[in-house]
């Protein structure tokens, strides 16, 4: 039997040691896992809870990230609860098994400590990772502080093993701002968040030899199809069952969470859509600029990246004049992953908000406040004149001459 | 029923079958009689992880299945990793409670070529050996990626021909030798550590049973002969087996803990290594004029490796 923890109302932790305590309270079965910067203290202090009896579930230290999601599968497959965590080139040397773990329909639980991917090398956080694993089809939450980095982790658990889901589930938060900055949380206790993530139900387990399931079998164009409809289908249909988790998790938490994220959108005409800890900048930026210059600034954050909230993003957005969808990774010839999907999702509103593109943070650059209230002045200014008065997508924050590109057509 | 009481050939024939006939192998494959014999040489329950390969692709095409027992496959380098994994996850269940059938035995098993044991998926096995996981490894090893259509491998021998090394105007075929897996897993921590072959049946299953009975990773390498890529008729597989058992192409040998090397089976008739060689279509080449030399190589490798596993079998470390 797990020792219990005897947590303080409020604890001071940073989002990795919050992730951690969130997988010990889950009590997971297998955590395989190799480490890597900035996620290593995820699986160091999961390691640490096992060490001192905290945890009745293998540690398993594998050797290297590919071998980390494998174990995973391994174990999940054979029925019982599973967690790991990862950034960056790790994550990239895992995204063959992502697609097999999604495929095999495995509940796996994976902490995304968001870093940027090499070449240049760096270990400072920015979303390259999370949006290489966009089509991997997972679900992707998105925390954007400690505390939701362990509250995203009780629901990840929840959501991912639902009886009518079965999917694995991706928590993402921003390296180092948010994993490695030591804040104010408030957790719950371990009975509360065990009761509420619940016990793991095995389903077609390897485990259960009175019926012998086959895992990982061969489709071709006769039936792979059908499974991976049948998979999207599944991504799409969680979308309620998200919902359902997230007001469960009100009920004993006090947190409210949603698809998507709406701060000060009721009357605003400009309203930037972001990730990460950048939402919050976001909004301490929107209300001063309401304050001091009279600008109705909103802020829209999809808390659940997959399923894409097509139907909420609208929603939050479908009154306001002007978006500025803000990507931080590298776009690579092509207009930004967010930008992309809320014009789609804003596409279908007859009055069509502008929509621009701002690439930042890249490596772990700082996004200044400043910056942000520009784009939100930028925003406005597109309002007042009626069309996009800057090319579409432009570089924030970058050193030297100013890089902007995709022109714009006034009609 | 498990072989521990079939006392031949007729009566192993008709045992009880977790592997069903019914899969794509090619006539005369080597690979299902390994497997077939994997599996009827226990009654415990078996987890079996299989890397990408011949048998995978051949033995679990939706919506059929050749897999009466639990069955994974992931990738084509991390069957040992799944059999980690899932071996992991057994400990964790046992020890809180959770297994359905908490005392029937489990033994985990991990299938793969030599392409994926040898080279794709080499790290991911000896991280699974390395960490300790209770598990059995066996390469079905044909000295090719046959599943892809002959490329060589690092267990191609030297002078064979397959498509990425071939034989030709000026080259007799791979250059470099074979990759000593026996040694490397012995090196590597395996606790348990055999070559056998499928046409000395009665050894192969001795292996098995002492593999799945030692607690610990085990490395069985067992030689699969490939009627398609060695080009030999279909009906010979046994024939040939018996050709590369006997010229001590391949000696069967097994290695405990380590360091204590046993040879298991002694050829009453050693025969020439050539006469194994001739009788597959890869090394044709290798009998003209010009490659004379490697044929002479060919024979004194084999002489001295058999040399060098007599004097470690005798000298006990």
């Amino acid at each position: 039997m797990a020792l219990k923890y005897d947590l303080q109302e409020v604890e001071v932790w940073d989002g990795n040691y919050a992730a951690s305590h969130a997988l010990r309270q889950a009590q997971v079965d297998v955590v395989a896992a190799y480490p890597i910067t900035p996620s290593t203290p995820v699986v160091e202090n999961y390691g640490q809870f096992v060490a001192d009896g905290y945890v009745d579930g293998e540690f398993v230290m594998v050797e290297s990230e590919h071998a980390a999601m494998s174990g995973c599968v391994g174990a999940a497959a054979a029925g019982g609860r599973v967690a790991t965590a990862t950034s960056s080139q790790g994550f990239a040397l895992m995204v063959e098994v992502l697609y097999q773990a999604s495929g095999m329909r495995l509940p796996i639980v994976l902490n995304l400590v968001n870093r940027a991917l090499a070449s240049p090398l760096n270990v400072r956080g920015d979303h390259s990772d999370m949006y290489l694993g966009r089509d991997a089809g997972w679900i992707m939450l998105d925390a954007f502080n400690a505390q939701e980095a362990y509250d995203m982790n009780l629901c990840a658990f929840r959501v991912g093993e639902h009886m009518d889901i079965r999917l694995p589930v991706m928590v993402n938060q921003d390296g180092f701002i948010t994993s490695h900055t030591a804040q104010n949380v408030r957790p719950l206790s371990d009975e509360d968040a065990y009761k509420f993530v619940g016990e793991y139900v095995p389903v077609e387990e390897m485990l259960d030899f009175s019926r012998p399931v086959t895992y990982g079998a061969q489709t071709e164009e006769d039936w792979h199809f059908e499974h991976k409809a049948r998979q999207h289908k599944a991504l799409i249909d969680a979308r309620p069952v998200i919902e359902n988790v997230f007001a469960e998790f009100e009920k004993v938490s006090g947190r409210k969470y949603n698809r998507v994220e709406s701060y000060l959108t009721n009357d605003a005409e400009v309203i930037i859509v972001a990730l990460g800890t950048t939402v919050e900048s976001a909004r301490v930026a929107a209300q001063y600029l309401r304050d001091n210059e009279g600008i109705k600034a909103g802020v829209v954050a999809p808390r659940v990246i997959r399923p894409f909230p097509f139907d909420a993003i609208r929603t939050a957005l479908e009154n306001c004049k002007a978006i500025g969808a803000m990507d931080r990774s590298a776009p690579g010839g092509a207009l930004g992953m967010l930008f992309n999907e809320v014009s789609a999702a804003v596409y279908t509103i007859s009055s069509r908000p502008l929509v621009t593109n701002y690439i930042y943070g890249l490596g772990g650059r700082d996004l200044t406040m400043e910056q942000i209230k520009d784009i939100f002045r930028d925003l406005k200014k597109n309002v007042d004149a009626g069309y996009i008065t800057t090319k579409i997508q432009q570089f924030i924050g970058l050193r030297g001459p100013k890089l902007e590109f995709f022109e714009t057509r006034r009609s | 029923m498990a072989i521990t009481s079939i006392k031949n050939l007729k009566e192993f024939s008709t045992a009880n079958d977790r592997f069903e006939g019914a899969h794509l192998l090619c006539p005369g494959c080597a690979h299902s009689m390994i497997v077939r014999e994997l599996m009827n040489c226990t009654d415990d329950n078996l987890v079996i992880a299989t890397n990408t390969g011949c048998l995978e692709v051949s033995t679990a095409v939706y919506p059929y299945t050749s897999w009466d027992t639990s069955w994974i496959h992931i990738g084509f380098e991390n069957a040992a990793t799944a059999a980690s994994g899932a071996e992991a996850m057994y400990k964790a269940r046992k020890r809180k409670g959770t297994l359905k059938n908490p005392d029937a035995p489990v033994k985990f098993v991990a299938f793969g070529g030599d392409g994926s044991t040898y080279d794709i998926g080499f790290q991911w096995l000896s991280g699974a050996v390395e960490r300790g996981h209770d598990f059995t490894y066996i390469c079905l090893d044909n000295e090719v990626y046959a599943n892809t259509g002959g490329q060589r491998s690092s267990s191609t021998p030297i002078g064979a021909s397959s498509t990425t090394a071939p034989a030709g105007r000026v080259s007799y075929g791979k250059k470099e030798n074979k990759k000593d897996m026996m040694a490397i897993m012995a090196a590597n921590g395996a606790h348990y550590v055999a070559q056998v072959a499928p046409n000395k049946w009665k050894n192969m299953a001795q292996a098995f049973q002492k593999a799945l009975a030692t607690e610990g990773p085990c490395y069985i390498n067992a030689i699969s002969a490939c009627t398609t890529e060695w080009k030999f008729d279909a009906k010979d597989t046994i024939h040939i087996s018996d050709l590369a058992t006997d010229s001590l192409v391949f000696p069967l040998y097994e290695i405990v803990g380590g360091h204590e090397l046993n040879i298991t089976y002694r050829p009453k008739n050693i025969i020439p290594v050539c006469d194994y060689l001739g009788a597959q279509g890869r090394f044709r080449h290798l009998f003209k004029p010009e490659n004379e030399h490697v044929l002479v190589e060919w024979q004194k490798r084999v002489d001295a490796n058999w040399e060098r596993l007599q004097r470690r079998e005798e000298a006990r470390v």
